[in-house]
């Protein structure tokens, strides 16, 4: 029988009830995204554009063309390769350029920018804009050229002008390439010498030290959280105040406190000497080098293993264990086949939380980690407010971002993210 | 009724009190916190006040990143800071990216109390049209007395002899100072110091000078770490700054004695930024600041010398411990035999590059 439109469902005032039905999903959805608006706005505008801004500098380059209007679409035209400095146009464009420049105080903030490609830059043009400053650009006595030839010889040096036409772009590869220990050349890009290699290494030892805390949590942390979730309550939360009150403290009173504990005239090293185990010269070096970072960074991170563990591991039924003890299975194989596969959500939450920590981690490793315990994230803070090469913190902080996740896809991939749970 | 109307003229009242303290001029004066901001508060800040009673300065300990949130500050379009602590490496860069105002010496600062013209008592000290120089101070070789025997080192060579020294040293972990270290301690004459580093060779004959002692060094990043690697025992000897060895030696009597040969000198100084919501009043700050009598007067709570020359005969006693500070500055005659002068264009130029350098180099093995 095939429904027709008398039999169809409807309201009191007569709308279809599938009509009414949709209509009043659509309005409680409405509400919930009005609910969810200002958060949304909030990490919109505090976080996502703030990154996002970050992002752009990494591999924006409009200085130039800024600073120097005419002289960028001229020189662009100049074969480079061609072994001859640039046409008289170009340096009369120069001039005249980097003459208004000086008057605005702009002129210096290129050098600084080409600076970051060539030591020497940033005193070049400091030095050209004071002298132009009080030149009368209409009148030279001689061509423009030999002027500015005759205020730094380095002017007469091509590699200055092709260096000048590779970064006139509005946007440059090279903050990345040095993200990367290459470096352009006038063969094309290369490797960088090898004695100004840092960043690969760097970026190595980053996911190698994360991993390697990671993993110390986890071994450290699965049995704490056992013992936390299966004691009785009133002991369980008196261990539960030892695992949350240094989470509670602050983190350079932690650090410190182990540098007090770790070093080579600390109270580690002063006790086995005391008992003999090593002798007053063999003193132990466990700070100022990356055993150092990872110590303290295992520390500092382990509430972040233990606290979702333990909240998983709560809601294990005890019950499930006896039952499988029950049905004759050694502790072990109860442990590995029911309890185990129980709390891989929780271990899932810990390791992700404890591995992104610590790829970001930058004070603990600055204070303990000497030369082989810093981290790229420490590179990112020194570019960020020592050297102020914004581009090229930019430029790691976006590699470093694009690492964490692939590092997730991956995550994804293999275990599940689905499979995450906080408690 | 009564009530309400009582706790809204109280709250009406409170108001006008609130309104009336806000109606002082707030200067806010950045600098590097601990006992150097300590010291300018007492010597400047507080006689500024006293002077000045419609404003309040607000002190904010934000030097160590003082540039980089200046910048952002002036890229948001609202600076609140009035006047800022920098190095002048910092405010010459401040000064190119236009962040920073040009002062005119012998208008904004000064005159020194013997006469002369602000231009000549701070002689050299005018790194930067943008640099208000405030004091000097230097980065010099700290040692353990108890630790290197009766046979005491003299000289920045000795800092690189493992043999006559045994025991880990403590060094910045900055190319700044340390190449130009290297280089004296291998030879080279100090003014010749800054061309030889320019070149190649120069480079990696420094390189490989701190190669000898690679192994044997910590690095140190905070000014408070030397001291305390010191007085803890963990090294022999380290470079810092002469304030901290001063407190370390002097108020806390650690058994630690200074080696000044060769102290890498440096300025320390002020700056305005170009957008400052009280320029005025920052100008009137920091030529109050910087006059002969409260540079003295500074080096009353700390061991910094005085930039102008006309303030060295007016040094006194600390003011709590009662020594002599003469003795103590950088700049005291038996100090300064042998000073390497920091040369800040150099390091405009090269620091980019040495530093990627000197980070590869600790790197490798």
């Amino acid at each position: 029988m095939s429904r027709n439109k008398s039999t169809q469902l409807t309201t009191s005032d007569g709308v279809s009830l599938k009509h009414s039905l949709n209509k009043s999903l659509r309005r409680r959805k409405r509400n919930a995204l009005l609910l969810v608006a200002p958060l949304f706005l909030f990490i919109l505008i505090s976080f996502l554009l703030p990154i996002f801004d970050m992002l752009i500098r990494s591999v924006d380059n409009s200085i130039t063309a800024e600073i120097l209007p005419n002289t960028v679409p001229i020189l662009a035209k100049w074969d480079a390769k061609s072994g001859v400095l640039p046409e008289e146009a170009v340096f009369k464009a120069f001039i005249n350029d980097a003459h208004i420049a000086s008057k605005k105080k702009s002129i210096n903030r290129l050098g600084k920018r080409l600076n970051y490609e060539k030591s020497g830059m940033s005193s070049l043009f400091r030095k050209t804009g004071r002298k132009l400053k009080r030149f009368n650009v209409e009148k030279l006595s001689s061509s423009y050229q030999s002027t500015l030839i005759k205020i730094d010889k380095k002017w007469a040096d091509i590699a200055t002008w092709q260096l000048l036409q590779r970064e006139s772009r509005a946007y440059t590869p090279s903050y990345f390439l040095t993200a990367v220990d290459l470096e352009n050349s006038p063969d094309g890009i290369q490797r960088k010498d090898e004695d100004s290699r840092i960043y690969i290494n760097l970026f190595q030892r980053t996911l190698w030290l994360s991993f390697l805390i990671t993993l110390l949590s986890l071994l450290l942390g699965y049995p704490i959280a056992y013992l936390l979730a299966s004691l009785k309550t009133k002991t369980s939360n008196l261990l539960m105040i030892l695992v949350l009150l240094p989470f509670w403290t602050s983190l350079l009173v932690r650090t410190s406190a182990w540098i007090v504990l770790l070093q080579k005239e600390g109270v580690i090293n002063n006790l086995l000497v005391a008992i003999g185990f090593i002798s007053n010269e063999a003193r132990l070096e466990m700070i100022h080098n990356e055993i150092g970072t990872v110590i303290a960074m295992t520390h500092i991170l382990l509430p972040f293993m233990i606290l979702p563990l333990y909240s998983v591991m709560k809601t294990i039924n005890p019950n499930y264990v006896r039952a499988a003890r029950s049905l004759g299975a050694s502790s072990f194989t109860a442990f590995r086949r029911i309890y185990f596969p129980n709390t891989i959500a929780g271990m899932g939450a810990g390791v992700i939380l404890v591995f992104i920590l610590a790829i970001g981690y930058y004070i603990t490793p600055a204070l303990v980690g000497g030369t082989s315990g810093t981290l790229i994230s420490n590179f990112i803070a020194y570019h960020i407010s020592q050297s102020l090469n914004w581009g090229l913190a930019a430029a790691l902080g976006t590699l470093l971002l694009l690492l964490v996740l692939a590092l997730y896809i991956l995550y994804d991939k293999v275990v599940g993210i689905d499979n995450i749970k906080l408690g | 009724m009564n009530t309400i109307i009582k706790t809204l003229l109280a709250t009406l009242l409170m108001m006008t009190g609130i309104s009336n303290i806000q109606a002082k001029t707030e200067l806010v004066v950045v600098s590097w916190g601990g006992a150097y901001t300590k010291s300018q508060q007492k010597a400047y800040s507080e006689p500024f006040m006293k002077k000045n009673p419609g404003i309040q300065i607000i002190n904010d300990d934000s030097s160590a990143e003082g540039a980089a949130k200046l910048r952002a500050q002036a890229e948001a379009g609202k600076v609140t800071w009035d006047v800022v602590d920098v190095l002048p490496d910092i405010a010459i860069a401040l000064c190119d990216e236009g962040l920073a105002l040009e002062i005119n010496p012998d208008n904004d600062l000064a005159k020194g109390t013997d006469g002369s013209s602000a231009k000549d008592d701070f002689g050299d000290a005018l790194i930067s049209p943008c640099f208000i120089p405030e004091i000097v101070y230097s980065t010099t070789i700290g040692y353990r007395i108890d630790k290197v025997g009766s046979n005491v080192p003299t000289s920045i060579a000795d800092v690189f002899d493992l043999k006559k020294f045994p025991g880990k040293r403590a060094l910045e972990k900055s190319p700044v100072g340390n190449l130009e270290w290297a280089l004296i301690a291998d030879g080279v004459a100090t003014n010749d110091v800054y061309t030889l580093l320019a070149t190649e060779a120069g480079v990696k004959r420094a390189f490989k000078k701190l190669d000898s002692i690679k192994n044997k060094v910590i690095w140190w990043t905070k000014g408070a770490q030397p001291p305390q690697l010191l007085a803890d025992g963990e090294v022999v000897m380290a470079s810092a700054y002469n304030g901290r060895l001063f407190s370390a030696i002097v108020e806390n009597k650690q058994p630690i004695a200074m080696m000044w040969d060769a102290q890498l000198f440096e300025l320390d100084g002020y700056i305005i930024p170009t957008d400052a919501p009280h320029k005025k009043e920052a100008l009137a700050y920091i030529k109050f600041a910087t006059d002969t009598q409260r540079q003295a007067d500074q080096a009353k709570y700390i061991s910094y010398g005085p930039v102008r020359k006309s303030s060295a005969a007016l040094v006194g006693k600390h003011a709590e411990l009662g020594i002599d500070m003469a003795p103590h500055m950088p700049t005291a005659p038996a100090n300064a035999k042998h000073i390497l002068y920091k040369d800040i264009n150099f390091w405009a130029d090269y620091k980019d590059e040495l530093a990627e350098r000197f980070e590869a180099w600790l790197a490798k093995d």
